[in-house]
């Protein structure tokens, strides 16, 4: 077995231990960045549904500046983003590589992603609950935990798996300009040294990752949904 | 208990601006089941939404149980809700809350313990005669249990005014009469101020008491029931009432040149309205024992409404030219108003 191993893919066998490290580094970029993606951007996405025209806390400035920024954010391409913050994670975080480094491009380039994920699953709720809710004197933050929020948890959990998943994507590529992870070890090894086993064991591994997350969020939405 | 005092409210600004209601005054007295009828676009909606204050009126006061609602501040004015229920065209029920969790809704911070909040939620289901769905999730529900989940939250905080926005135009005619029949209970068990918004006619003749009339953003007419189905005086009032009545028809059947309607030379078409509270003999016996004049109804149409026959016929009276012309004056003195709408003389 060992044998037929070594045969098949030698380089993964050979770097075994370096490969658990870079996915280790990858599960905690992707927790840390998304932990903190996902705060931000539940707030940000709330804030957009409550102050657009019209709604329970309509605010005018507040809705137009967030609206814009999220969309100068998300028309910026990933790869983009990771060289033109260095300066801001070099201010934030001492350095601007290494795992550590790639968390601030990556909560850039998530929260506006996951913001508008949410703006959508909230935008699902039935605006008559909302009356019915005021009707009933319940005040505006009320409204937004008890009504928009609880009522669009499978939504919610859908967009919170679109967007981990992309995540995935996106810690891939911060590898790439010196994150470690998964996706630096496919290059590194994979592509730099043409040693193709290594990029097909990170390939079935982020598939597994994904086919979780994504298997997770389907259980979660199937418990929610009524 | 509810008084709008020139209450207008205007959409948009400047010269895109609509005019939903336009100076209403309306006074509603406890426990009274208030209507409001118009076709879609009237300002129906906008106006009892300017009652519980969910659309701030541009202009005018409105005051419920003696709070002036357009004086109060935000905080204030949450509280004064709660004084105030409302049932909706489409239930607006939670999805991820099951019939329990939505009928408790409203007591989320009304400080009750969980066996005060049981006590209080088990109660209003068996009011509502929904005592068996407390588990169940809205999606599990028909129209019409919905709607009684709906209304035992709009009552869970005890309000003194039911505000019921089309609350039954998404249901079928039986539904509608039981939803009909609950509201008409709790008016006279709870004493609850009820206000009904609706396109229907028939919703007005089965529980209210009063009925307000608007087109264009105004009550164009107001009156008792009874009064406005017997004397409506606007054209919308009448068109809504004859969408009531079946005795149109004969204009239909008049106009096919149907065999129902073919008049012998001694036959007219006759139309009589029961349009006063003092109709109690049995005119037609009386027609043709006395007159002699044969009576072949072709159609009828007659509700009982605040416990008055109300309504019509239209029937054939057939007979001697004499008879017939008196067995008419007879129905005038008899508070029946008369009209023949076709003459088997004049078809000659």
């Amino acid at each position: 077995m060992a044998e037929l191993l070594n045969n098949l893919i030698p380089n993964v066998i050979d770097k075994w231990p370096d490969l658990w490290i870079a996915f280790g580094e990858t599960l905690y970029m992707m927790v840390v960045s998304g932990l903190i993606s996902f705060l931000l951007g539940m707030i940000f996405g709330v804030v957009l549904t409550v102050t657009a025209e019209g709604r329970i806390m309509a605010n005018k400035p507040v809705f137009t500046v967030l609206d814009k920024v999220i969309n100068i954010f998300r028309s910026v391409p990933f790869i983009i983003l990771l060289a033109a913050l260095i300066p801001l994670t070099r201010l934030i975080v001492g350095k601007a590589i290494g795992t550590a480094g790639a968390i601030i491009p990556l909560i850039f380039g998530t929260v506006p992603f996951f913001s508008r994920q949410i703006e959508s699953a909230l935008a699902e709720v039935d605006h008559g609950l909302i009356e019915a809710a005021q009707s009933m004197g319940v005040s505006p933050i009320k409204i937004i935990f008890r009504v928009y929020l609880r009522e669009s948890i499978p939504g919610i959990v859908r967009g919170t798996t679109i967007t981990v998943i992309s995540l995935v994507g996106l810690t891939a590529m911060a590898g790439a300009v010196g994150g470690g992870g998964l996706g630096d070890f496919a290059i590194r090894y994979g592509y730099n040294r043409n040693q193709v086993d290594i990029t097909y064991a990170t390939v079935v591994i982020l598939v597994a990752v994904v086919s979780l997350i994504q298997g997770f969020g389907n259980i979660i939405i199937r418990k929610t949904t009524h | 208990m509810i008084e709008l005092e020139h209450v207008s409210k205007t959409f948009g600004a400047g010269c895109e601006s609509v005019e939903a209601v336009s100076d209403v005054s309306l006074s509603i007295g406890a426990g009274e089941i208030f209507g409001i009828i118009g076709f879609s676009g009237a300002g129906k909606s906008t106006l009892v939404r300017c009652i519980n204050m969910l659309e701030t009126p541009t202009e005018g006061k409105v005051t419920v149980d003696g709070k002036e609602l357009t004086a109060l501040r935000p905080g204030e004015l949450r509280k004064a809700r709660s004084n105030i229920g409302m049932i909706f065209q489409h239930f607006n029920l939670m999805r991820s809350r099951t019939v329990y969790g939505n009928i408790a809704f409203p007591l989320l911070d009304a400080g009750l313990t969980k066996e005060q909040e049981r006590e209080k939620v088990r109660g209003l289901l068996k009011l509502v005669d929904m005592e068996d769905k407390e588990n169940a999730y809205p999606s599990q529900l028909s129209g019409g249990q919905k709607q009684r989940v709906a209304i035992a939250r709009a009552l869970a905080s005890d309000p003194k005014v039911l505000l019921c926005d089309e609350a039954t135009s998404a249901l079928d005619p039986q539904t509608t009469q039981s939803i009909l029949r609950l509201l008409r209970d709790l008016n006279r068990e709870l004493g609850l101020t009820i206000v009904i918004i609706t396109h229907e006619m028939a919703v007005v003749k089965e529980v209210c008491h009063r009925v307000a009339v608007m087109e264009n953003g105004r009550v164009v007419e107001l009156g008792g029931v009874f009064d406005i189905f017997a004397h409506p005086e606007q054209p919308i009032t009448q068109d809504f009432i004859r969408t009531t009545s079946n005795l149109q028809k004969v204009y239909d059947l008049l106009e096919e040149k149907s065999p129902v309607v073919q008049l012998q030379q001694d036959e007219r078409i006759v139309r009589l309205t029961y349009d006063s509270r003092n109709v109690a003999e049995p005119v037609i016996s009386v027609l043709s024992r006395e007159y002699r004049v044969n009576m072949s109804i072709i159609f009828s149409s007659i509700e009982i409404i605040e416990d008055a026959p109300l309504g019509g016929l239209v029937a054939i009276m057939g007979g001697e030219d004499e008879r017939i012309e008196q067995a008419l004056n007879y129905l005038k003195e008899r508070n029946v108003s008369v009209e023949v709408i076709a003459d088997g003389r004049a078809a000659e």
